[in-house]
């Protein structure tokens, strides 16, 4: 590795002058590939090993397994869609023709910009997009045109997260911001019956007449409306035949975003990320419990076949478990007292069914809940941190009187 | 007495090359006494260069606070003052006689005026440390209480009990005199497993109080808030053991002792062990010969490794430290860092495997493992910050200036060691403990 440490070394570009652009591109590399050997000067004289580089490779780590899964269901979905059933290796194979290139795009659009606002400001480039890159290409529908991530992405790194300050200073999670953006701005393809199954043949025509690809949270959408009961043919699917049974939807071959349908996948995740310190138990904890709590709420209240769905079911399908796992974690954008991750991620859960449920419009309430979360993040920490002072006034209290 | 204090939030840092307890005679040429030990003072000479000075007797004071007196470890010669930029005192060394001579005093205790005034003629003023903002203490403040830290359990500091075997009756001596100051009591508190001797059951006239757990649950500012924390207007004074029993030697025999034992630690050291000195005593005679590896690859500390001071080899101890340090320096770049395995390096998380094993104890190096970042992770300083404090949000007041929020987020209580936790265990390699002096310094302006 000398000799890699020697080339690097004369090929660094100079810092200051017109373009330092090229430097800060290299410096990247660098410290990608090199620890840098400083050492520490004020203050403690030995570090903890643990950088924000490895932080990031955790979660990455953690999101393996729903990558793999996504790529694999992918591919599934597809050749189902035909009424095939092929062998694993080829489903997969399918599947990473159109997932990787999203994961690409996704990738080089948001270092791309990352870099040159590196530049601009003349800081080292900071490692958050390295999770955010992943979590965009697998909170996509797997048909969303790649233009389209493109814009996503950048949109979400600029004003998601640069304009604030870049990482650490963001106000939402960028993932999610990216995945709004393109909710609003093209609803078509992102919501609906047609972009959750990649119905394409060989030739790029859409083959398959009058399939619906539907997800689970769409089909339970359409039962809103009419009494509880009224829809047989939508509930039997959930039912422990169905497709969306609750064994289906937590293995995780249904149709929906590429990487959030496996609840499996998400939950082993959750345990890395849990078991390496990584992730907040506290928020995946409460979370899942404000979600338990909202369904069992509707569930005892129902109206509809939507409400009338087992709580546990609920947090199973759509994007409840991706979200909680990876989204509703992100360290920046959560609550960040102790007591406040608890409130935050119990609000964040209890919302997700709650919007789903109660506004057909936006089946993926988990998206909005979490962001609107993220923006109450701060006030939460507020209350907790006025709890902290006001007992710090207390104790003066008796010494004054 | 029965109740046990419980420090549940901490780390130990387990190093390799701790202190055997055996202790080896050294008296090198060369003492010193550092103006940069005593934070926030303006040293002005009392000798100049050339002067013979007996042990005990003032060299420096403090421009601000005349009674901060500082006085000379040993007798002999002034033979040079060091200064650095600006011309600011950095060192006063002095090459001390093969005989110590000493001072004599004769310290009155008979009321609170007269101990201000025997200390600070005796140069042992500057033993008392004020809180808040960790300046030596103002006479003319009368402190709610005196606390005495009877442990050290930073990683490889030296074992008090150890250093004051067969010193109970100065030590006795001392926390009589020193009870005259305050308003309230002097504490003393003890550690359930790191005290083992009767040094400290013995002694009377304190409150004691007995804690349990790891680091920090020997600093100072962790006791004071689990014990008697500090409020807005209050003050609580603090002093260490070693220097309890120089006060209390200076009225049972009315000299200035400064001989003490000193552990000589880390991994860069062969055989680790104390050694019995004096005060501001040169390195070079307690490391030469002594080393593992090469010199310029070695950080000397004066102190433990979390909030010590670094020295060159030629450099001396300083006035509050009774450990020194040595540990390689870690200046080699190292090939995808962030994804090795890592099995020599210590961490808290668990993306490094040094949760499975427990005792193992670890050649740490300098290196910074990594690059500054801005704040990401949360939750982790609380990890080993036992105060009721919160530490990330106080640390966010301290960097954006926000004073009253300090104030009301309980500045008073924190000086920069207790945050070395945390800045040990930061992802984002903060500087935390500049920062918390920086926001001491600016708030001790804005506040008086």
């Amino acid at each position: 590795m000398k000799a890699l440490e020697e080339f690097m070394q004369k090929v660094k570009p100079p810092k200051d002058g017109k373009f330092p652009l090229p430097y800060w591109i290299w410096d990247g590399t660098y410290t990608f590939l090199f620890t840098p050997g400083h050492t520490t000067e004020k203050g403690v004289h030995v570090r903890d090993g643990i950088d924000l580089k490895r932080t990031m490779f955790t979660v990455i780590i953690a999101l393996i397994p729903a990558l793999l899964f996504g790529i694999w269901n992918t591919g599934h979905q597809h050749f189902a869609a035909f009424g095939e059933d092929p062998a694993f290796i080829e489903k997969f194979i399918y599947g990473s023709q159109l997932v990787l290139p999203l994961v690409i795009v996704s990738y080089a659009a948001g270092l791309g910009i990352e870099f040159v606002f590196t530049a601009l400001k003349g800081h080292p480039i900071q490692e958050g997009f390295l999770v955010s890159g992943l979590l965009i290409p697998l909170c996509m529908p797997v048909d969303v045109p790649l233009w389209m991530v493109a814009v996503a992405t950048i949109f979400a790194v600029v004003i998601g997260k640069e304009v604030f300050g870049g990482t650490g200073m963001n106000i939402l999670n960028v993932a999610l911001t990216a995945r709004a953006f393109l909710f609003f701005a093209y609803p078509t393809k992102m919501s609906g019956d047609e972009v959750w199954v990649n119905t394409a043949s060989a030739e790029g025509v859409s083959t398959v007449d009058g399939f619906t690809g539907a997800t689970a949270l769409g089909d339970l959408a359409t039962t809103v409306g009419s009494p509880v009961g009224s829809n047989a043919e939508v509930v039997g699917e959930f039912a422990a035949s169905g497709a969306y049974s609750m064994f289906n939807a937590f293995m995780g071959w249904i149709p929906g975003s590429v990487g959030e349908t496996s609840a499996l996948a998400c939950l082993i995740g959750a345990a890395y990320l849990i078991y390496t310190g990584v992730g907040s138990w506290k928020i995946m904890l409460s979370f899942f419990l404000g979600g338990i709590a909202m369904g069992g709420i509707f569930n005892a209240f129902a109206v509809n076949d939507f409400m009338a769905l087992n709580p546990l079911h609920q947090t199973l399908i759509g994007g409840f478990m991706f979200g909680m796992v990876f989204m509703a974690t992100d360290p920046v954008s959560a609550a960040q007292t102790e007591t406040g991750k608890w409130i935050y991620g119990f609000l964040g859960g209890f919302f997700a069914i709650m919007i789903r449920v109660f506004n057909p419009a936006y089946p993926e309430g988990v998206m909005l809940a979490i962001l609107f979360m993220n923006v109450m993040a701060p006030m939460i920490d507020h209350y907790v941190v006025e709890g902290n002072i006001k007992k710090r006034m207390k104790r003066i209290k008796p010494a004054a009187a | 007495m029965s109740k046990v204090l419980k420090v549940t939030k901490g780390l130990d840092i387990k190093l390799k090359g701790e202190a055997e307890k055996v202790s080896k005679d050294v008296q090198p040429e060369v003492y010193a006494i550092k103006p940069t030990d005593f934070h926030g003072i303006f040293p002005k000479l009392i000798h100049k260069e050339g002067a013979e000075v007996k042990a005990g007797m003032p060299i420096i004071y403090d421009k601000y606070n005349e009674h901060a007196k500082i006085a000379s470890p040993v007798s002999g010669e002034i033979i040079e003052v060091v200064r650095g930029e600006k011309r600011k005192m950095l060192e006063v060394k002095i090459l001390a006689d093969k005989e110590i001579k000493h001072e004599k005093f004769s310290p009155k205790s008979g009321s609170r005026e007269e101990v201000i005034n025997s200390l600070s003629e005796a140069g042992l003023w500057p033993c008392l440390i004020e809180r808040p903002f960790g300046l030596i203490a103002n006479p003319e403040v009368t402190p709610k209480s005196i606390h005495i830290s009877a442990f050290n359990s930073g990683p490889l500091e030296a074992d008090v009990e150890y250093v004051l075997h067969g010193r109970e009756k100065d030590f006795q001596k001392g926390v009589e005199v020193l009870a005259l100051l305050p308003s309230g009591k002097v504490h003393l508190h003890t550690h359930k497993t790191r005290n083992t001797s009767d040094l400290f059951k013995n002694i009377s006239g304190v409150e004691k109080h007995v804690f349990s757990g790891p680091h920090p649950s020997g600093l100072p500012g962790t006791q004071i808030n689990m014990t008697d924390p500090i409020n807005k207007g209050e003050h609580v004074w603090t002093v260490k053991p070693q220097h309890v029993a120089m006060i209390g030697k200076l009225y049972n025999e009315g000299i200035y002792d400064a001989s003490t034992i000193i552990a000589v630690a880390g991994s860069q050291i062969k055989k680790p062990h104390y050694f019995k000195t004096y005060m501001g005593a040169s390195l070079k005679q307690l490391v030469e010969g002594n080393l593992n590896g090469k010199e310029e690859k070695t950080r000397f500390i004066s102190g433990n490794v979390l909030t010590g001071d670094k020295v060159k080899k030629t450099g001396f101890l300083g006035f509050y430290h009774d450990t020194v340090t040595a540990i390689p320096e870690g200046d080699e770049p190292q090939f995808l860092g962030w994804l090795a395995p890592n099995l020599e390096k210590f961490s808290l998380s668990r993306t490094f495997f040094s949760w499975a094993m427990p005792e193992k104890k670890y050649d740490l190096n300098t290196n910074n493992n990594g690059e500054e970042r801005a704040f990401v992770v949360t939750g982790q300083y609380e990890q080993v910050f036992p105060m009721d404090i919160m530490p990330q949000q106080l640390i966010k007041s301290m960097i954006v200036d926000d004073i009253e929020k300090m104030e009301q987020l309980g500045v008073y209580e924190v000086l920069p060691e207790d945050f070395a936790l945390c800045e040990y265990v930061c992802t984002s390699k903060q500087p935390l403990q500049n920062i918390v002096r920086n926001s001491l310094d600016g708030a001790k302006q804005e506040l008086g």
